[in-house]
């Protein structure tokens, strides 16, 4: 029975109709269309003062924004015409949040978690929809709460709903909580992954239910637990084959990159639709559409349609959440469902909320044992505290038909408090509760800066150790699925030119080149235009600054040898005058030495560079992440490379400074030696040594080469250290070196892209 | 485990090493394995190339540095024992072991730990960190954007408030001292390695 057939016996296919006046009924579309354009507005509302969101949550916000609005409607009306009727919700609604939630997943993290993941969707949601029904059924049999009518298998029907985290939720709480990667993983994976099981628990309970108590038997149960199966993988299955289709199609899309991001759109609604038709999990279907189809996409389709579907899929998830939750508030504005029950409702909260912490320690006590890296304490309370109901619990509760389940009312009131209960209490204390945990183990006292600097070197000496421990990398399965992956799928899915250029360093010098491009562009419109760098010699620049005055002596040479405006590496010098960060701390010097200390600190706090453990993924539903992450990794990147290739080059100080050699033009395609002989044999010599220098770049030499006449030869790794203020004189010799690494192949040097790490410091 | 026994008796002198570091078998054979991983020529020694080939620490601004420490003074590479007890340095403390004056100082306690970060200062291990090897580690550990003066700057001022003897440089006793309120066995622990 799928959630289809269910909302046609329930009646519920169409929206509440008004009863009443005419007049309502003429005015409803067009009110129901303003209704949800004020309530896409709201978020305006709350965004205006940031303080306010980051103590309470914009969800319980904006749950407070539809009690609103719900008490305008019902006094005008003097009934609720508008609630959030499951058909609106399911269909039109919850794909959006999911596709996002899916397309934006950090895959690698996702994966390598699992099965800690799996193991507290399935078997955290069985216990907890267990746990509690059956919770509840005692304390009914108990006459806690009263004379209601009501039985063993609707305890667990009602278990079963409300024991689902839910995606919506917590996204929208930890959005503002930022916790570490692992644990969000783990919220945010089980909440995605236990549609499968809500989906089976209510549909076996509901049939149970239709059939009645008697009928119920081994083989009824055995077939409810082969469902699960069924719907859980079959569900997935669409998923990845619809994920297998968008990947396809983007892959021939070159001509109509236009529309392009619109199939992505349509086919992942279509996989929602297909699951949901075929009677499987259409949430794990979307997800796993998602999941599995981001990298190829992203490497097929072009960067502005790739660029267009993020945004998009951003504003519509927006929207979507904001609706949801500010009909959930609307919801409650209705006397019509309100049945109080206290037994009922206060031992569901307490229910759901201990027998969540129960769960969670006692699955994470099992998991530790064989996890490499066990949860900690925190992480288990944060997790428990963090397992929050939302909107698709009262969908489903308000899926339920009024002739089987007579108490459904109540069981609708109940899961609206607890959802409440949960996105406005738990979310609220959220933040709170996570700084007090970690604070408590953390000294309360301003640090040294010896104290600073070393914690500092402490996380990257631990992000260190952990690579060469290969922590994380080398496992057998995942090598297996790697290689795998490259050949076949990578092949069938992505575009040939795609597949090129989807390797990492390759990305990473992609962007220095950009960036310096951009800076380029920059500095030349600020002059007046991008000609003016042909008339370096005779340009009647303003070199006002006494630094500058002595670069005009430099640009000649360069200029000399690197012909044409848009050689790279000129704007990285440029790049050096632009930020005037020296020059001003030259002239003020004086007054920096007064206020040192605080000075000394706040620059540590500033630019030491964050460790990769603080590199955060930052799953967020209102921002894409930022570059700033990228930045930093480059700037190391460009400093290890140029540091090793020092080392290399000092181990042969007998040779003279390498020339530059300009692969640019090309006009010596493959230089057959290099000036500076570079040699496998000297690698012996010295601990980089030829191999060294690149071992891991020597095996990109292919891809470089394809790429010609293209700026990408000459890559340029200018340092931007600051040249030193003290030394002007000396400038000449201190010349930004034009860096071009060399890349060989050690097995065979044919041809042999060089970029060369010229200091002409003698 | 069976592929446990086999992989350990190709370890020379396991015993001793698990002795020594702390490790248990099975810590040992993943170790073992991601030593062979990394040993693509299956010379049964690491070279600072085998090191260079993990991508990601060309994106850790300490990275070459602590592919340094794995080396010791005039070695060029690096065997097993030596790749396992440096590994051991991150071992969290066994809080359980009662202090043993006798024996010899375990592998990961916290004077260890704090040996092996001063040495990654000390390059030229005469003992005390120069103000010219501070200003190194700073250098690389900074963004780009800092200036010379800025960064002399700190790193006058760190030395003034480690130095104790006020001989212009940091030696371990001070590193020690200015690091005592740091939970160092928090701090340089990784938990894998338990």
């Amino acid at each position: 029975m799928s959630m289809s057939d269910s909302l046609v016996s329930c009646g519920h296919l169409d929206p509440v109709i008004a009863q009443g006046s005419t007049k309502c009924r003429e005015a409803r579309p067009r009110i129901h269309k303003t209704l949800s354009l004020v309530s896409l507005c709201s978020p305006t509302v709350v965004e205006l003062n940031h303080n306010l969101t980051s103590v309470i949550p914009e969800s319980a916000l904006l749950i407070i924004i539809g009690w609103i609005l719900g008490g305008i409607i019902y006094g005008a009306d003097k009934m609720q015409t508008f609630t959030l009727t499951p058909t609106v919700f399911f269909f039109y609604l919850l794909p959006q949040v999911i596709l996002d939630a899916g397309y934006f997943m950090p895959n690698k993290l996702f994966f390598s978690n699992m099965g800690a993941i799996l193991v507290y969707a399935v078997i955290g949601t069985c216990w907890n929809a267990a746990t509690v029904g059956l919770g509840l059924w005692g304390c009914w049999l108990g006459g806690a709460m009263g004379d209601i009518d009501i039985g063993l298998l609707q305890f667990l029907l009602f278990g079963s709903l409300i024991a689902a985290v839910d995606p919506v939720a917590v996204i929208a709480v930890f959005e503002e909580v930022h916790v570490n990667e692992v644990l969000f993983i783990m919220v945010f994976g089980e909440s995605l992954l236990n549609d499968g099981v809500t989906v089976v628990l209510f549909n076996v309970f509901d049939a149970f239910v239709s059939l009645g108590g008697a009928e119920i038997d081994a083989v009824e149960i055995i077939k409810g637990i082969i469902s699960f199966f069924v719907v859980a993988f079959g569900g997935s299955l669409v998923g990845i084959i619809f994920a297998l289709l968008i990947s396809l199609l983007t892959r021939c899309t070159k001509n109509i990159q236009i529309i392009e991001p619109g199939f992505i759109f349509i086919l992942g609604y279509l996989s929602y639709l297909t699951a949901e038709m075929l009677s499987l999990s259409a949430i794990l279907s979307i997800v796993f559409c998602g999941i599995c189809c981001q990298k190829y996409i992203n490497a097929n389709m072009d960067e502005r349609s790739v660029t267009t579907v993020r945004y998009v899929m951003k504003v519509l998830a927006n929207g979507s959440e904001t609706i949801i939750f500010v009909f959930l508030g609307i919801s409650a504005i209705d006397p019509a469902v309100w049945v109080w029950n206290t037994g009922f409702i206060l031992l569901t909260l307490l229910f759901i909320f201990v027998f969540r912490f129960i769960g969670v320690f006692l699955l994470t006590w099992i998991l530790n044992k064989y996890r490499l890296v066990p949860l900690e304490f925190i992480d288990q309370v944060v997790m428990s505290y963090g397992g929050l109901r939302g909107a698709v619990a009262y969908g489903l509760v308000a899926m339920l038909d009024e002739n089987k389940f007579k108490e459904k009312n109540l069981m609708v009131s109940t899961t609206l408090i607890v959802v409440y209960f949960t996105v406005m209490l738990q979310g609220i204390t959220m933040k709170p509760l996570v700084t007090w945990l970690k604070v408590k183990r953390a000294a309360v006292t301003e640090l040294t800066l010896a104290e600073k600097i070393q914690n500092r070197t402490f996380d990257h000496m631990l992000v260190a150790i952990e690579d060469i421990s290969g922590q994380i990398g080398h496992n057998y399965m995942r090598d297996k699925w790697h290689n795998f992956e490259e050949r076949w799928l990578c092949w069938f899915l992505m575009k040939p030119s795609a597949r090129k250029s989807r390797d990492y360093i390759f990305n990473i010098f992609h962007q220095l080149n950009l960036k310096d491009a951009m800076s380029y562009v920059k500095e030349g419109e600020r002059r007046g235009s991008l000609a003016f760098v042909r008339n370096e010699t005779k340009a009647d620049v303003d070199f006002n600054k006494k630094f500058r005055a002595s670069f005009s002596e430099i640009m000649p040479d360069i200029m000399a040898d690197n012909m044409g405006p848009d050689h790279v590496p000129l704007s990285s010098i440029l790049q050096d005058i632009v930020p005037s960060v020296c020059l001003d701390m030259h002239e003020q010097d004086l007054t920096m030495r007064e206020s040192e200390d605080f000075n000394a600190h706040h620059l540590l706090q500033q630019h030491l560079y964050r460790g990769r453990k603080q590199h955060r993924h930052r799953y967020s539903r209102s921002h894409l992440e930022t570059n700033r992450d990228e930045n930093e990794v480059q700037e190391i990147f460009q400093r290890t490379m140029r540091s090793r290739l020092e080392s290399f080059k000092s181990a042969k100080m007998g040779v003279a400074p390498a020339k530059k050699i300009q692969t640019k033009h090309q006009k010596k395609d493959k230089p057959q030696k290099m000036p500076n002989g570079n040699s496998s044999d000297k690698s012996k010599n010295h601990p980089y040594g030829d191999k060294g220098t690149c071992s891991f770049l020597k095996k990109h030499y292919d891809m470089m080469k394809m790429y010609g006449n293209h700026v990408f030869d000459t890559i340029p790794l200018i340092p931007v250290q600051p040249l030193p203020q003290a030394r002007p004189p000396q400038l000449r010799g201190h010349q930004p070196p034009v860096v071009c690494i060399i890349i060989q192949s050690h097995s065979k040097a044919i041809s042999r892209i060089c970029l060369i790490l010229e200091n002409r410091l003698d | 485990m069976g592929s446990t026994n086999s992989t350990l008796s190709k370890i020379p002198n396991v015993e001793e090493l698990m002795q020594e570091t702390g490790f248990t078998p099975a810590h040992i054979v993943r170790l073992y394995d991601r030593f062979e991983a990394l040993d693509k020529e299956k010379t049964g020694h690491l070279r600072p190339q085998d090191f260079g080939a993990i991508n990601r620490l060309a994106m850790n601004p300490i990275g070459d540095r602590i592919i340094g420490a794995f080396f010791s003074p005039g070695q060029e590479t690096v065997d097993f024992h030596s790749f396992v007890r440096i590994l051991a340095h991150f071992r969290p403390a066994d809080k359980k072991h009662p202090k043993d004056p006798s024996m010899p100082e375990p592998v990961n306690s916290r004077t260890s730990k704090l040996k092996f970060a001063f040495q990654l200062y000390d390059q030229d291990k005469d003992g005390k960190i120069s103000r010219a090897e501070l200003l190194q580690v700073l250098r690389s550990m900074l963004e780009m954007q800092v200036t010379e003066e800025q960064l002399e700057s700190i790193a006058d001022r760190t030395i003034q408030e480690a130095d104790l003897d006020k001989d212009d440089a940091i030696s371990f006793e001070e590193f020690r001292k200015s690091l005592e309120k740091v939970n160092i066995d928090h701090k340089m622990s990784i938990r894998f390695l338990r």
